[in-house]
């Protein structure tokens, strides 16, 4: 979005970080972090799947917890870092998490996948060696049409098998 | 994103037109022509569809061309693995365009179970014919005879000689542009010598879907693009007695288009859009219409004109009413289906461009030639003016064949004279779209004393035809469709009428078995007229650890089992359902198994993945997912208000696949949901003597 194109009545700017780089954007309370990353910084690996919360498709890490981008304003972000699926590998390295869903062939559409991935880094971050309700407990909120979560949950076991899954 | 399209569609062109090299390079191109539907396809009529190019390239890709799209089931890499197959390269040398309306061969739509019947055939064939020519020229440049040469991991060898001597495809093709139709007959490699196809086997895409780098319709951005956002009826049939758009008009860097009762905004941004949206002040006329109470009797009262696949059947053989009023045994039952939603993750999105008079379309769609000709038609372009380009696909499930939102982003595009994009929101995901429809079936069996089965009458309303006719041996059968009005827009669905009408028959076929006391299981296979059906139920049977229930039929404690059969769209389904029901009525699926046999596997990673995939889907319509409305509104469009399945809702799936490397491969995606419902119904019914005939079981968590 250029400035031209927006509306003209003077608002606040702000820096927020995301995958490491800090954008100035305008603060505007009405917008969420979903709109920000998809539409104003194109990182549209963050999908809108409900908008109010429901499906997990749009989870970003905020200081390495996972939130639903849909329904966090932008201003809750400011002075945080936030990781965003776009963030993930290192370089052509995969985050352990990422690969043990390649590893898993556990997608089908896919569009899920990256809220998918988020979700579960977030809970091996806290928690490495998850039992199998743990992980269907912190993935509930978190739908997959194609009804792939038996393989989703094979990929997470994989991940924390793996013993790198909170790297 | 467009850059050097030919003005021209090939499909529109002949072969000979087209311009493979120009755009490809040197190589060598073969071509097959449409090819009339398959046996289990859209009946004895319809168009030739279909077909396929395959260009082998000078610079080693082999590039091949299919209409069918990739909705996210799987099939861009099964196809590629039979392309793959047959021209002995590694999947990863396949590029497979899928639905480019540009380039691909003109197809009806991806729906059916069609894929791997007709798409899937069509490129391997093709492929077949180009290993032909591949194998002649490798052979004039050995100086051997063609029989004396084998394709292998992309060059043609030599055979029996001492020292290898082989040629690379690109050796052989550098300099040379071929064009070739497929020669009749050609013959593919059979399945038992498979050296790819039919082996496991990981899904192409993989990184780019891990990495969030795939880029869904919904994802696509064009510099200068701006949000639309159309005006929809708030309910259906609704009509607009008038708008105000002053304050839309107002608002910087919006417009506000109105053709008659359409009405539609675009804006710079997409908050811009939606105040837009807002801002539009619209009087409307709402038509008095049914609500969920009473629909029955409604759909009952409206009977309709079939159409597409609401496609009437009559059959009847025998004389019905006199088995009906001759039989010792007999039974009637009414089951139900709600109205559900397809709630595909990525809802229906577009974008429009237009580059001087040519309008190009990226869309999420199971129809792009569709797509194009509707386009076509209402822009008043000719089709060549058109491209439809579909991307990677967040899921469809039967629910995106429509192209109004298309015709809305062109229209808005040409308007504003920017690209633009619409998406839908998950509320108009709801509303706008259109539904799996409702179903009401009535079934009336008879039965001899032993249990044989002599007469079946089998009405179903509204559901479509799809698994309507019994797989079962009956002397004396009527069964007929009726297509309603719905007073809610409904349309295509994974496996359609299929989840309904085996719904009512394997739950009937229970009701009976239990009244002359046979055991479920046996009580099918003594009247199953298909042996590769027959061969699907007894290995669930075994798997699933079936006891006999000769005695009573039934047992009234503890845990319930139940079982129910299928055969739709060529594949052949068992389903073993086991369930506990607690003493507050609270239902729990602990154990599902599925067998599933559809011919010749092509892709056995992706298959398990489409079978447990489509198990967890209807464990959704079996147990809690419906459409509420009232005065014609859905009241629950929201997935904080329709509930589908989710983590917890999921319990161990073990999934049986039957290969029948001599037969021909048949779809996966649909007929694995068929038997969910009424194994879990039928599991009920064996838990607590309680049976239910409506979908969904138990919408609240409870059996009733």
């Amino acid at each position: 979005m250029s400035p031209s194109e927006t509306p003209a009545r003077p608002r606040p700017s702000s820096r927020i970080r995301v995958n490491g780089v800090e954008y100035v954007i305008a603060l505007d309370p009405d917008r969420s972090l979903l709109l920000v990353l998809r539409e104003e910084l194109g990182l549209t690996g963050t999908k809108y799947g409900c908008g109010e919360g429901e499906c997990g498709a749009c989870k970003v890490l905020i200081d390495g917890v996972a939130i639903r981008a849909c329904k966090t304003p932008i201003g809750e972000t400011v002075g945080r870092s936030v990781t965003t699926i776009e963030g993930f590998a290192q370089g052509d390295r995969l985050h352990p998490v990422q690969q043990a869903f390649v590893d898993t062939d556990a997608f089908q559409c896919g569009f899920c996948i990256p809220g998918m991935i988020v979700a579960a880094a977030s809970l091996l971050r806290q928690s490495p060696h998850p039992t199998e309700e743990e992980v269907r407990a912190a993935l509930d909120g978190n739908i997959c049409r194609c009804g792939g979560y038996l393989r989703i949950l094979e990929a997470v076991h994989r991940a924390s098998e793996s013993g790198e899954g909170s790297s | 994103m467009s850059g050097s399209s030919p003005h021209v569609p090939f499909d529109l062109q002949s072969p000979a037109e087209r311009a493979y090299f120009e755009r490809f390079g040197d190589g060598l191109v073969v071509v097959l022509a449409a090819q009339p539907p398959g046996p289990s396809g859209w009946g004895p009529g319809g168009p030739p569809h279909g077909g396929a190019w395959i260009h082998v390239g000078a610079d080693g890709r082999v590039r091949a061309f299919t209409g069918k799209v990739e909705v996210g089931q799987g099939t861009r890499t099964a196809l590629s693995l039979l392309v793959a197959e047959e021209l002995r390269v590694p999947l990863s040398s396949v590029d497979l365009t899928m639905g480019d309306t540009d380039l691909s061969p003109w197809d009806m739509g991806t729906f059916g179970s069609r894929s791997m019947p007709d798409a899937g055939a069509h490129l391997r064939t093709t492929a077949a014919a180009a290993r032909g020519f591949l194998l002649e020229l490798g052979a004039n440049r050995l100086g051997v005879p063609s029989e004396a040469v084998e394709l292998s991991d992309g060059q043609v060898r030599a055979l029996g000689e001492q020292e290898v001597r082989a040629v690379a495809y690109s050796d052989l093709l550098g300099g040379l542009r071929r064009r070739e139709m497929v020669p009749a007959p050609t013959r593919p490699i059979p399945p038992s010598e498979w050296i790819r196809a039919g082996h496991p086997a990981m899904n192409m895409g993989g990184r780019e879907i891990v990495t969030g780098a795939r880029q869904y319709a919904s994802d696509l951005h064009l510099p200068g693009m701006m949000y639309g956002k159309i005006l929809f009826p708030p309910a259906p049939g609704a009509k607009l007695r008038g708008v105000d758009v002053s304050r839309a008009r107002a608002l910087a860097g919006a417009i506000v288009l109105q053709e008659g009762d359409w009405v539609a905004v675009a804006a710079a941004t997409l908050p811009i859009a939606h105040a837009a949206l807002k801002a539009l002040r619209a009087d409307w006329e709402i038509p008095s219409l049914p609500s969920e109470a009473g629909i029955v009797e409604y759909l009952r009262q409206h009977p309709a004109e079939g159409e597409d696949f609401w496609d009437v059947i009559h059959h009847e053989v025998g004389d019905v009413p006199a088995a009906l009023a001759a039989a010792p045994v007999s039974l009637a039952g009414m089951y139900t289906a709600a109205y559900i939603a397809h709630v595909p993750m990525e809802t229906h999105a577009v974008l429009a461009e237009w580059q001087e008079e040519r309008l190009t379309v990226w869309m999420g769609t199971q129809t792009p030639f569709r797509a194009r000709d509707a386009l076509a038609g209402a822009l008043g372009v000719p089709p060549s003016s058109v491209r439809v380009v579909v991307p990677p696909t967040g899921s469809g499930f039967g629910g995106k064949h429509a192209a109004e939102l298309a015709v809305g982003a062109a229209r808005l595009a040409k308007a504003a004279g920017h690209p633009v994009r619409i998406a839908f929101s998950r509320e108009e995901e709801f509303t706008q779209a259109y539904l799996r429809p409702m179903a009401v079936i009535d079934v009336r069996s008879g039965a001899e004393k032993d249990g044989t089965l002599t007469a079946w009458q089998f009405t179903t309303l509204n559901a479509g035809s799809a698994a309507a006719r019994i797989p079962y041996r009956v002397a004396n059968q009527k069964i007929e469709n009726q297509p309603s009005e719905s007073p809610l827009p409904q349309g295509s669905y994974r496996a359609l009428g299929a989840t309904a009408n085996n719904f009512a028959r394997e739950s009937h076929m229970d009701e009976l078995a239990v009244r002359v006391g046979a055991d479920p299981v046996e009580y099918r296979l003594r009247h199953l007229a298909d042996e590769r059906l027959a061969d699907v139920l007894r290995a669930v049977a075994v798997r699933a650890g079936w006891v006999s229930r000769k005695e009573s039929g039934t047992r009234r404690s503890g845990p319930g089992t139940g079982i129910a059969v299928g055969l739709e769209k060529g594949g052949r389904v068992a389903t073993f359902a086991e369930v506990r029901v607690s003493e507050d009525r609270r239902l729990e699926v602990v154990r599902v198994v599925t067998g599933f046999e559809c011919g010749a596997i092509v892709h056995p990673t992706n298959l398990r993945s489409q079978v447990e995939g489509g198990t967890v889907m209807a464990l959704g319509g079996a147990l809690f997912e419906a459409i509420h409305f009232e005065n014609g509104r859905i009241v629950n469009p929201r997935l904080s208000q329709y509930r589908v399945p989710r983590f917890r809702d999921v319990p161990p799936i073990e999934v049986l696949l039957l290969d029948r490397p001599d037969l021909p491969s048949q779809g996966g995606g649909e007929a694995p949901l068929i038997a969910v419902a009424p194994a879990i119904a039928n599991a009920i019914y064996d838990a607590t003597g309680q049976r239910l005939r409506s979908l969904p079981l138990a919408p609240e968590g409870t059996v009733p």
